[in-house]
């Protein structure tokens, strides 16, 4: 090997042993600190960083899935109710309309019951006041052609029945 | 390299620039140099720096964190994935230690107080340049097994009446060439770079102590001139770190492949 010794200027082209020495220690121990604390450490950087920005993304997909679950949950919730308003309010609507008959039938009955009593009250009234009428028109009567006559005919109205026949032919002629 | 140029004038000024502006006296004999202090700077300075801003990584990085995090990603992402594919991943931690160093060790260039990088002494090239060597043997041997390996590096398909010609220039090619391109593309890149700023600099006080106002003109636009360099340094240390971790990577790929 050329190796520059001595006082003389060494040539440029021809190593200084040393310095062979030298600079591979140097670079050496430049290489070993660097590739085993140095850059191992920054792979692992590199990766956590990846990590932390795929994590973030996946999260966020997941939060994203989650939201579109739960819009769908209360979209469906909200179809629900508003199936179950509208079954319950054609149930009012139809409840209403029976209660409403059922109310109308009641009436009707009830008027009937109260016009029928009505009229039977009256019809028995009507045949009580013409019982009366009829013993009194026959009292009247008899009374009356008595004076007239100046006699009583009572008891002769009353054998010959003349006060009804009357009544009877009075009756039968309307 | 005895290019000895005739001095323009007779002044303290070290004229021409020589082989000699680059071997400064060692400290401790060649073991502590200014050259090797720089590379222990660099070595600390960057594992400090990666130490305690990956101290306590964050999933969300500071500044710090992010520019350590931004520099493997590049070389990981921009060079290792690029270049050699899906198995680039596993050799992102020794390219960028690479490129991190040799971005150090070459930008020394262009601080004030160093302007020099150890990249000028082709020792630390060399060092980088044989543990490149060794990593894309290492794999392809690994891969496919020395025989195997040689075989689909050096066999090329070609008519068998090339093939004399060929396989030798193959056979150096990943046993001499490589290696050798790689180091002196690195070294002689930061070599002329410091060369190409000492005539300007140097060059400018010899233009101003040469007594005549014209050349002394001269001589201020040759120091603008390495200010402008300086800036061009700049961009070829780091382009360079760029090369010879592009490169590595692209030998490493070379050997994983299955074929030529």
């Amino acid at each position: 090997m050329f190796l520059a010794e001595g006082d003389h200027t060494p040539s440029p082209v021809f190593p200084i042993w040393q310095e062979l020495v030298v600079g591979t220690i140097a670079f050496g121990v430049l290489c070993f600190v660097l590739m085993k604390y140095v850059f191992p450490q920054m792979e692992k950087t590199f990766k956590a960083r990846v990590d932390a920005i795929e994590g973030g993304i996946e999260r966020a997909e997941r939060a994203q899935a989650e939201a579109n679950a739960l819009l769908d949950q209360y979209k469906a919730q909200l179809a629900e109710a508003r199936t179950e308003a509208a079954r319950i309010r054609d149930e009012a609507r139809a409840d209403a309309e029976g209660i409403r008959a059922d109310i109308q039938a009641q009436a009707q009955q009830e008027r009937d019951r109260i016009v029928a009593a009505g009229r039977e009250a009256l019809a028995a009234e009507r045949q009580s006041i013409i019982n009366e009428l009829r013993g009194e028109i026959g009292t009247l009567a008899v009374d009356l052609a008595g004076k007239i006559v100046g006699e009583s005919l009572e008891d002769e109205a009353r054998r010959k029945g003349t006060v009804d026949r009357f009544l009877s032919d009075l009756a039968g002629a309307r | 390299m005895s290019l000895q140029l005739a001095p323009l004038a007779d002044s303290s000024v070290p004229w021409p620039p020589s082989v000699e502006e680059f071997f400064p006296p060692g400290l401790v004999g060649n073991w502590v140099t200014k050259f090797s202090i720089m590379v222990w700077i660099a070595v600390a300075v960057i594992i400090v720096f990666f130490l305690v801003t990956q101290r306590n990584p964050k999933i969300v990085p500071n500044k710090a964190q992010w520019l350590g995090e931004s520099v493997y990603s590049f070389v990981r992402n921009g060079i290792a994935k690029e270049v050699i594919g899906h198995e680039g991943p596993r050799f992102a931690p020794y390219l960028t230690s690479l490129f991190v160093f040799i971005c150090f060790i070459n930008i020394f260039a262009v601080i004030p107080g160093f302007q020099i990088s150890p990249s000028s002494h082709i020792a630390f090239p060399a060092v980088l340049a044989l543990i490149s060597f060794g990593l894309y043997w290492y794999q392809g041997i690994k891969k496919h097994g020395l025989g195997h390996y040689i075989k689909t590096s050096v066999l090329l398909p070609a008519p068998w009446w090339v093939q004399p010609i060929l396989l030798p220039i193959e056979f150096a090619q990943i046993l001499i060439i490589r290696p050798l391109t790689l180091a002196v593309r690195l070294f002689a890149n930061l070599f002329a770079g410091h060369l190409i700023l000492l005539v300007f600099t140097l060059g400018g006080f010899m233009l101003w102590n040469a007594g005549n106002i014209a050349l002394a003109a001269v001589g201020v636009i040759s120091w603008g001139m390495a200010i402008v360099m300086t800036l061009f340094e700049a961009g070829v240390a780091l382009l360079q770190a760029y090369v010879f971790v592009l490169l590595t990577a692209s030998y490493v790929q070379t050997s994983l492949a299955d074929e030529h």
